[in-house]
């Protein structure tokens, strides 16, 4: 049996307030038939992985512009493990140069990231694609 | 329509026109050809008047840059208050001639390094301020009384203000030879860009004790620096960004004159900052229709005296968002474009975006260029030869006519809600900015709106790697360790004095600009002094909408 | 899924695995399972009360659950909430925000925050809205909070679900005439006035009052309390007032009364849903026959298909 609908969340972790984007993505997801669970402001990753368990999301999405894009996704990423929810997958946005990228992939910091001029349509399709995969049946 | 111009129009519809749309960046559609006909409204005196002359559409000043140039002002900071003072004195040295300060995160919401949620956050986008001490640091050796300073600074601007005029106090230099800026503009963050901590009336509170005291103590200081940058930042349109700041221009004075001052002991020091974006015409005329709409509202409905308290003198930055981290090196191109229209819209001050700072903080090279496009456009386009070229120009009139009228629109519809703070209280802004923002992105990815780099002209090969600006995490710790030295070797009891009685005032009615001085000068740090107003004034909720 | 794994996960939802609940709220929100889960869930719940708040959107519903669940905490009380907000009916995603004013909590573990979109379903809460209910008391959470959507209008559905009923306006913009001409009135055992530092806020209650007194006959009468949570005030007459009110019920005999009308509507609504299934089955086969369907009358052609298909009637 299929889940009928994919959960995200979206959050914004750090101290600045810039969530032009990431309600931009939230709206689009919505568009695309997906539950958006959106965190709000200012959230520590403490706050947003509890949030993702009660929800019981598919994936974390962050929006991160405040520079601080190395702590706070291997943070994330510890404490879903720490909280048996590797099944969780994370993915971010915002102000985030190639080199650290390409760092955060592949120690496995996270799954996607997503830096100003990726569009929503970009967006929609990794995360279909990506559950679709690593999904299937989840009973 | 003259018939002149209809036989025009049959022979241009008789054409072919390339597939558009024919918008501005802000989805205003544009006619093919403007006439005489779209100003024949239009009187000269009583709609344009001559430089410095009501309603000063055409500038401010008699001269404007015949006169004087423009400030060229970097927004600057980053790491600790050692480095920035270092980047300060480079920057000086280059030829800038005034200082913004760019804070970090936990600066701008009134947390201390130390604290918790400043973790990861210290340095990174601005520089990290937690006391006077740190104050004293970024402007050792830079003469207080010879620069103008700008203070990118909100929900805590009181105590940063404070810090800045007891570190010139300090170096000898009494309060009213200081000339700058603090931002100070609560309800742009309520509208959009969100760094509050109190909620809005003992922010007005605190704003309304700011102009008192300013204008008593600190009278060549610019109290307030009324903001529609960063209403335009999270997707307002040209049109949203002028009303929504005005708006709250006006909603400054009446809190002024609510507060019992004289409109004008203190509309002369308000000040403005603007965004300007890639649509030039459009830009230029949001910057005409500003200070002729805050002319006539100042004279005509708050029934200012004074000529100064008139006019609408503004800082110009450009358009952060409409940077590109595809092609990153086409932001310079777009950068002059921006910064030419908020040149031809009379600017006061400028600071125009580094290429980079999509990415990161600016690197030092990157800087040079952005300034240097300043210096380019000042000494070398020969746009700054004579006083608001643009005016009479058919289509730029026509569109100034159209961006005061749509403000007007806004303003009543604003008042409907009670003005401001009722507005803010029923979300009115931030769904207009959302919807706005919303429009924009669809229209990219839709390919009606063309972004180049980004949804048309991309480069198959990747870009070269460029230097980007690191802050090595040592950055955090250092200034976590100086604050704790700087707990242990202060005097504790003097500290918790001066808290206490700021504590009392808050909870009165007093002016609280002498009380935070005074704790800043026992070094009470930042965060500190904002849990004592915390603890009296709550904190502000998030009112999410999409 | 066998159902010797289901029941590994059911185990631990009553040690009160947080990553269990979870997982268990979405199957019986997605029907995964979903007779299976709360027939072994059911037996040993629906001793706690559940109180819903509904109101107008913007009324402030969800600072109001906040600031209860706050009180419930200081006295160390285990919180479950449910908070339903409007699915898009054109994606059938939605976008569901009530956390941001529940964040006091966030990483509380004895406070579980379970957000919902209404999936197409009317009346304010969704289809499950009352076995996730019942999944949070298995988990352990003794205080049950409901939020519903705040439409203003057909939440009727909360009397079916929750026991205390909170009905929350503001002060002015008409609020109370709309409360009116909406019908949730008839729902309320509580009135809130929040946002009670706003102008008017007496008035409305006088209004109120004035309304109450006009419908006669019923053994509550429910209380009118001002609160304003950015001030901190009324907050804990509310408290006193939902313990008010569940204390009547009990006494009066009403809960009774109300647990076995609401397993009656619980049996319906399951019949419902496997008519439904039945139905759908049946219109397949039958849908065939409508080829000249824009050459015939529909009244017509219901009533042929019908008597064929059930030789009468």
């Amino acid at each position: 049996m299929k889940k009928t609908r994919i959960r995200v969340l979206v959050g914004k972790p750090g101290l600045d307030g810039h969530d032009r984007g990431a309600k931009v993505i939230a709206r689009a997801l919505r568009d695309a038939g997906m539950e958006v669970i959106y965190s709000g402001l200012h959230q520590t990753p403490e706050q947003l992985v509890e949030a993702a368990i009660q929800e019981d999301v598919d994936l974390i999405g962050v929006s991160v512009l405040s520079g601080a894009h190395m702590t706070i996704f291997p943070r994330i990423k510890e404490l879903l493990k720490e909280q048996n929810a590797k099944d969780i997958l994370l993915m971010g946005g915002g102000t985030i140069p190639e080199e650290d990228i390409a760092t955060l992939i592949e120690n496995g910091s996270v799954e996607a990231l997503f830096t100003p001029g990726a569009t929503t349509t970009e967006i929609v399709s990794w995360i279909e694609e990506k559950l679709s995969l690593s999904k299937g049946d989840v009973v | 329509m003259s018939n002149n111009f209809l036989s025009w129009k049959a022979k241009y519809d008789a054409q072919k026109e390339r597939k558009g749309p024919f918008f501005t960046v802000s989805s205003v559609p544009i006619d093919p050809l403007y006439a005489p006909g779209h100003t024949a409204d239009i009187d000269y005196e009583r709609d344009l008047g001559n430089p410095g002359e009501y309603p000063y559409t055409r500038g401010v000043q008699p001269n404007m840059y015949r006169g004087r140039l423009w400030t060229m002002r970097m927004f600057a900071g980053f790491a600790t208050a050692t480095e920035t003072n270092a980047r300060y004195k480079y920057l000086l040295k280059q030829g800038q001639t005034g200082l913004s300060v760019a804070f970090d995160m936990p600066t701008i919401m009134g947390y201390d390094s130390d604290h918790p949620r400043a973790y990861g956050e210290v340095g990174r986008v601005g520089v990290a301020i937690d006391s006077l001490q740190d104050m004293e640091t970024l402007f050792q050796d830079i003469p207080l009384d010879q620069v103008s300073t700008s203070m990118t600074i909100n929900a805590p601007a009181s105590i940063l203000w404070a810090m800045y005029i007891v570190a010139a106090e300090k170096q000898g230099v009494p309060a009213h030879k200081l000339t700058g800026t603090i931002q100070n503009d609560i309800l742009k963050e309520y509208i959009a860009q969100k760094s509050w901590i109190f909620p809005p009336d003992p922010s007005m509170r605190l704003i309304t004790d700011i102009f008192k005291y300013a204008k008593d103590n600190v009278p060549k200081w610019n109290s307030i620096s009324i903001s529609g940058y960063h209403i335009r930042e999270a997707g307002s349109t040209a049109l949203q960004e002028l009303a929504f700041t005005l708006a709250d221009g006006f909603a400054y004075v009446e809190a002024g004159i609510k507060a019992g001052l004289d409109v004008d002991d203190f509309a002369p020091r308000l000040s403005f900052f603007f965004n300007s974006h890639t649509d030039f015409f459009e830009e230029i005329a949001k910057l005409r229709a500003a200070r002729r709409i805050w002319a006539r509202h100042m004279k005509e409905i708050y029934h200012a005296k004074n000529e100064k308290s008139l006019l609408l003198r503004f800082h110009t930055q450009t358009a952060g968002c409409s940077l590109t981290g595809p092609q990153m090196e086409n932001n310079i191109v777009r950068t002059a474009y921006q910064a030419m229209a908020a040149v031809l819209g009379g600017t006061q001050s400028l600071h125009t975006n580094s290429m980079d700072e999509v990415l990161a903080l600016p690197s030092e090279k990157s800087v040079q260029i952005a300034l240097r496009t300043q210096q380019v456009l000042a000494y070398e386009t020969g746009v700054t030869n004579t006083i608001d070229p643009l005016a009479g120009s058919y289509f730029v009139e026509t569109l100034t006519n159209q961006m005061e009228e749509g403000a007007e629109e806004y303003f009543r519809k604003i008042d409907e809600f009670g003005g401001v703070l009722g507005a803010i209280r029923e979300n009115f802004f931030q769904q207009e900015i959302a919807d706005a923002a919303y429009r924009y992105q669809k229209e990219i990815e839709s390919k009606d709106r063309i972004i180049v780099g980004i949804n048309g002209f991309v480069n198959e090969k990747k870009d070269d790697k460029m230097d980007l600006l690191k802050i090595d995490p040592e950055v955090e710790r250092a200034q976590v360790r100086k604050l704790t030295a700087l707990k242990q070797s202060r005097d504790n009891i003097r500290v918790q004095t001066t808290l206490t009685d700021l504590k009392e005032t808050a909870q009165g009615t007093d002016n609280l600009i002498p009380k935070i001085m005074d704790a800043v000068r026992a070094y009470a740090t930042e965060g500190e002094i904002i849990a004592v107003l915390k603890d009296v004034f709550g904190e502000y909720r998030e009112q999410a909408v999409f | 899924m066998n159902k010797e794994t289901l029941d590994q996960w059911i185990e631990r939802l009553f040690d009160q695995d947080r990553r269990a609940t979870a997982k268990l709220i979405s199957w019986v929100e997605d029907d995964i399972e979903r007779a299976y889960i709360m027939r072994s869930v059911l037996k040993q719940t629906g001793h706690r009360m559940v109180v819903g708040i509904t109101g107008p959107p913007g009324s402030g519903k969800s600072s109001l659950v906040e600031a209860l669940t706050k009180l419930y905490r200081d006295n160390d009380e285990r919180v479950g909430i449910v908070a339903v907000d409007p699915s898009s009916p054109y994606s059938g995603g939605a976008i569901l925000g009530d956390r941001i004013r529940m964040q006091a909590h966030g990483t509380d573990r004895n406070v579980f925050i379970r957000s919902m979109g209404t999936r197409g379903h009317l009346g304010g809460v969704t289809r499950s809205t009352a076995d996730i209910v019942r999944l949070l008391e298995g988990a352990g959470y003794g205080r049950l909070l409901l939020e519903t959507v705040g439409v203003g209008q057909s939440e009727l559905e909360i009397m079916q679900i929750a026991d205390t009923v909170v009905v929350v306006l503001n002060p002015g913009a008409g609020d109370g005439i709309q409360a009116i001409k909406a019908g949730i009135m008839e729902v309320a055992d509580i009135f809130v006035i929040n946002k009670s530092d706003l102008p008017g806020a007496e008035r409305m209650k006088g209004d109120i009052e004035m309304m109450l007194n006009l419908s006669c006959g019923k053994t509550w009468r429910p209380p009118v309390v001002l609160t304003s949570v950015t001030d901190n005030k009324g907050l804990e007459l509310l408290y006193d007032k939902i313990e008010a009110h569940q204390a009547y019920l009990l006494e009066s005999g009403q809960r009774d009364q109300q647990r076995k009308e609401r397993l009656h509507q619980e049996v319906w609504r399951l019949w419902e849903d496997k008519a439904l299934d039945a139905f759908e089955i049946m219109w397949e086969a039958t849908s065939g026959k409508l080829v000249n369907i824009d050459q015939e009358d529909p009244y017509e052609v219901a009533q042929r298909l019908w008597q064929e298909r059930f030789k009468g009637g």
